[in-house]
Order: structure tokens, then C-alpha cells, then sequence
């Protein structure tokens, strides 16, 4: 067994809402590797980011165990939860940026608040910005950008602490298949470069497909499906073919509303 | 000059009397004084129980029940007290602190008491606006709370937060004339005066304009900040 560096078991969540309790995650049991990419995906209320916000634990679950890089995450106290968390980079799909701040300032906030020296701040801000190609862009303000440009902002955001994994939430679900690929290529270059363990949540096949290496499908709170991504493409789980047909249809029936097009 | 013997036009021809500004200077000053005072107060307290109110909020960064509907019901019992029972009921307090319970400095502190609830539930609402990602993306970042509050949630609602405030300096100005009508002086303290009391309608119109004025130049400071603010980061 190449090392675990992510081991999730039996994970469960349940949501308390007006119309009673909603179990979303019904035990999990995920294993990712350092330095891979691995894609998890599902529709959309299946819990797909409800499993990637209880890794950071954004959420809590009921029980179960999360192990990252050997660190036990539901066991960690609040003090130590906030380091971990600064290892932990995240992105969204709703980019999320601080509108109040300049891109610059965006990006430096994780270093500010875990009490950097600025000149140390300055030079980290610099190379993230340099990573993702928005050099050019410090002084303007998140508002004032492209889309794909955000997410690139919200990119160096997430990575300018030098994190040992990315989570990405939908993290191109809100762009253009153009950009969405720019962004993909631009994860897997700096999965390449760094080495950082990327988990990506996703409703798009192609992202996934393009991306990463191994994958998990979600179906109502369960995993039903884990592998490399070329065996379960090729030869999907009944269920999982039946899945991927209905995301590929409903995919394609949106990119026909919003492009006018195909794809 | 009063309306009751005196046309319309001359009245108002009148209110320009340099006599008249020069008894209504001082007033000016007083409401000023008042006005400043007051605002700053509210400012301060306000802000303080507005991001006690947003953050201990069940939809907040730190949901306390019990704490929010506390805070939340001492609001609202002030809050229901007209702004002229609130001038009344603190005299005493007003005594207490300054010995006397009329003049510009004892009306600070009914103007305060009455504004502040306010103030805080518009400061409350102005937080609760921000997007629930902005923050779910600073705690995800290992944001403390404070940190959260005072590097995310204060900063991006600002110019929310001085539309607010703009709002409840009008209701600061508004509150400074009736509490003129117990003893604090200023420019309400001419209008019941001179306009009510002895009919010289000449220099009820001249306090008129000043309220008008005052009440003008606030707004419009307060639009030009939070535009320029907004334009600056490119949200309109």
C-alpha cells in the first residue's frame, strides 16, 4: 500500500433541518494518496461538499475518523484545528474573495494572520502570484476580474501558506469550459511542481477525467465506486455508468443553454 | 414677523435678517456640539453591541442563543420608547453624571440612549449581509474569530456600515430639536421659542433652513464615501 496520507472511515453527517433530520454522509470510507489527484463525484446533494468541508471541518460530523497526514481531525483541539487548517488550502466555487481587499492583500491574508513578517510576506505573495499569472493584477480588486482570473486569485490564496493538500469545491463549476480547462491545467501544473495532494469535488466528468488519477462516485452518502479513473471510465459500475449518463445528458443540456452549443 | 399679520413672502424675506442668524449662531453651535457628540457616542457603543449582535446571531460566526435574545429584547423594549419618554426618563441619569439635568450635555446622553438601539440593530443587519463563503473561506484559512470580525466581516460591509450610519446621524439631528424642548438648547430650542412660543415665524423658517442644510450635507457626505468606496473596488 503506497502511504495514506488522507484516510476517512465511516464518516457520517447529519443535517438537523425544520422538516427533520437529513443524513448526507451515511459512512465514508476514502483513502487518497500524497500527491495524487483524486476526483469525487456525485450530484449535486449527494454530500460531495459536505465531505470536503468536514475534512477542514467547516462541518462536524457525528462520527468517524479523519486522518490527514497522520494528524487525527476530529480529535484536534480549536487552537490546533486553526494551524491545521493554515496546511489545508481550499477553494470555491464561488471564488469567495474579499472584495474589500486588493488582489495582493487577498492573497496575503492567510500569511497576515498567522503573524508573517511582512517582508517574508511580500516575497511569498509574489511567487503565488507568479505561480497562478496574475503578477500584473495586485493592485486591482477582485470585483474587477475575470472569472477565471478569481479563481486564480483564489488559488494563490489557498496556496501561498504552502499547503500539504488543496481542496477544491466546484472550483470550476462556475466558469467557462475554456477557462475551466486554463484552471485544470493550471491545478495539475502546480500538483506537478509542489507535489501537494489535490482533492477535487466535482459535478463535471470531463474536469475529472482530464484531471485526475483516481476517483471516488458519490451516490446518496455512500461511495458506491473508487479506482483509477481510466478503469472506471472504461468500464463503470452499472450504477456508476448510470450515473455518468444522467451527469453527461444534464451537462450537456446546460452548456446547450448557456453556449447556444454542443460540446 | 408672524405668518398671523404678515404675508408668506415677507416672512421669508425676513428669515434672512442678519439679527435673526446672529441669535441663531450659538443654537447652530449647540446643535453642532450636541449632534457631533452624540454621534460619536453611538458610533462607538453602537458599533460595539451591533457585532455582538451580528456575531452571537443564529445565523452568525458564534450563535449564542440566549445571549442574542437578551441583547435583542433590552433593544427592543428602548427601541419602543418614544424618543421624548427616553429625554424624560433620563434626567435623572443626566443628574447623576453632570449634576444638573438640562443643557446640551445632559441631553447627550437621552440622545445616546435613544439612538444607540437603533444604531446597533442597523449596524446588526449591515454585518449580516456579507456572504456566509467570505467567511467560510477566512475560517478555512485558520481565521480566529476576531480575525474573522476584524479583518473580513468589518472591512467588506463598510460602506453598508456608513449608509447606516449616515441614517442614524439624521435621527441624531431630529432627536437634538425636540430635546431642545427640555432644555438642551440648540437650534429646537429656538423653533419652540421664538416660532411656537411667540409666534416670529422669521426665525422658525431660519431653523428651518439650518435643519434642512445640516440634514443635506450628512447625507451627502455619507453617499460620497461609501460611492467612493463601492467605485474603488469596483461593485458598481
Amino acid at each position: 500500500m503506497k502511504d495514506e496520507y488522507i484516510k476517512i472511515s465511516n464518516l457520517q453527517k447529519t443535517y438537523y433541518t425544520g422538516s427533520g433530520p437529513v443524513k448526507v454522509l451515511k459512512g465514508i470510507d476514502l483513502t487518497v494518496r500524497k500527491g495524487e489527484i483524486f476526483g469525487i463525484i456525485g450530484f449535486s446533494g449527494v454530500g460531495k461538499s459536505t465531505l470536503a468541508r468536514c475534512i477542514n471541518r467547516l462541518e462536524n460530523p457525528d462520527c468517524g475518523s479523519i486522518i490527514v497526514g497522520g494528524v487525527d481531525i476530529l480529535k484536534l483541539s480549536k487552537k490546533e484545528l486553526l494551524r491545521e487548517r493554515r496546511k489545508i488550502g481550499m477553494i470555491f466555487q464561488a471564488f469567495n474573495l474579499f472584495e474589500a481587499k486588493t488582489v495582493y492583500r487577498n492573497i496575503s491574508y492567510p500569511l497576515e494572520i498567522s503573524g508573517i513578517p511582512r517582508r517574508e510576506i511580500k516575497k511569498r505573495v509574489m511567487e503565488a502570484a507568479e505561480l497562478v499569472g496574475l503578477s500584473d493584477k495586485l493592485e486591482a480588486y477582485p470585483e474587477g476580474l475575470s472569472g477565471g482570473q478569481k479563481q486564480r486569485v483564489g488559488i494563490a490564496r489557498a496556496l501561498v501558506n504552502k499547503p500539504d493538500l488543496l481542496l477544491s469545491d466546484e472550483a470550476t463549476s462556475a466558469l467557462d469550459p475554456q477557462t475551466t480547462l486554463q484552471i485544470l491545467d493550471l491545478l495539475k501544473e502546480i500538483n506537478r511542481t509542489t507535489g501537494i495532494t489535490i482533492l477535487m469535488i466535482t459535478h463535471e466528468l470531463d474536469a475529472i477525467r482530464y484531471t485526475c488519477e483516481r476517483m471516488a462516485v458519490l451516490e446518496d452518502g455512500k461511495i458506491i465506486e473508487t479506482g483509477y479513473v481510466r478503469d472506471i471510465f472504461s468500464n463503470p459500475h452499472s450504477r456508476t455508468g448510470s450515473i455518468f449518463t444522467r451527469v453527461y445528458t444534464e451537462f450537456q443540456r446546460t452548456a446547450a443553454l448557456e453556449y447556444g452549443g454542443g460540446i | 414677523m408672524s405668518l398671523l399679520d404678515t404675508p408668506l413672502w415677507k416672512v421669508i424675506k425676513g428669515s434672512f435678517a442678519p439679527e435673526i442668524w446672529e441669535r441663531i449662531a450659538p443654537a447652530i453651535w449647540d446643535t453642532l456640539y450636541m449632534t457631533v457628540l452624540s454621534s460619536l457616542i453611538m458610533l462607538i457603543v453602537g458599533l460595539f453591541i451591533g457585532i455582538l449582535l451580528a456575531v452571537t446571531n443564529p445565523a452568525g460566526l458564534m450563535p449564542m442563543k440566549a445571549l442574542y435574545s437578551a441583547f435583542g429584547w433590552i433593544i427592543n423594549c428602548l427601541r419602543s420608547l418614544p424618543q421624548m419618554i427616553m429625554i424624560i426618563l433620563m434626567i435623572p441619569v443626566a443628574r447623576f453624571f453632570f449634576g444638573k439635568s438640562y443643557g446640551t450635555n445632559a441631553c447627550i446622553i437621552a440622545i445616546a440612549a435613544s439612538c444607540i438601539p437603533m444604531y446597533a440593530r442597523i449596524v446588526e443587519s449591515s454585518l449580516l449581509e456579507i456572504s456566509r463563503g467570505k467567511i467560510e473561506a477566512a475560517k478555512s484559512m485558520g481565521s480566529t474569530n476576531i480575525q474573522i470580525i476584524f479583518r473580513v466581516l468589518l472591512p467588506e460591509t463598510i460602506p453598508s456600515l456608513v449608509r447606516g450610519y449616515t441614517v442614524a446621524i439624521i435621527a441624531v439631528i431630529s432627536m437634538t430639536a425636540l430635546a431642545g424642548m427640555f432644555g438642551a438648547g440648540g437650534i429646537g430650542d429656538i423653533a419652540v421659542r421664538f416660532g411656537y412660543q411667540r409666534f416670529q415665524h422669521d426665525v422658525l423658517f431660519a431653523t428651518i433652513y439650518v435643519l434642512v442644510i445640516l440634514v443635506q450635507i450628512v447625507q451627502w457626505t455619507g453617499n460620497l464615501i461609501s460611492k467612493h468606496m463601492l467605485k474603488k473596488r469596483n461593485l458598481i
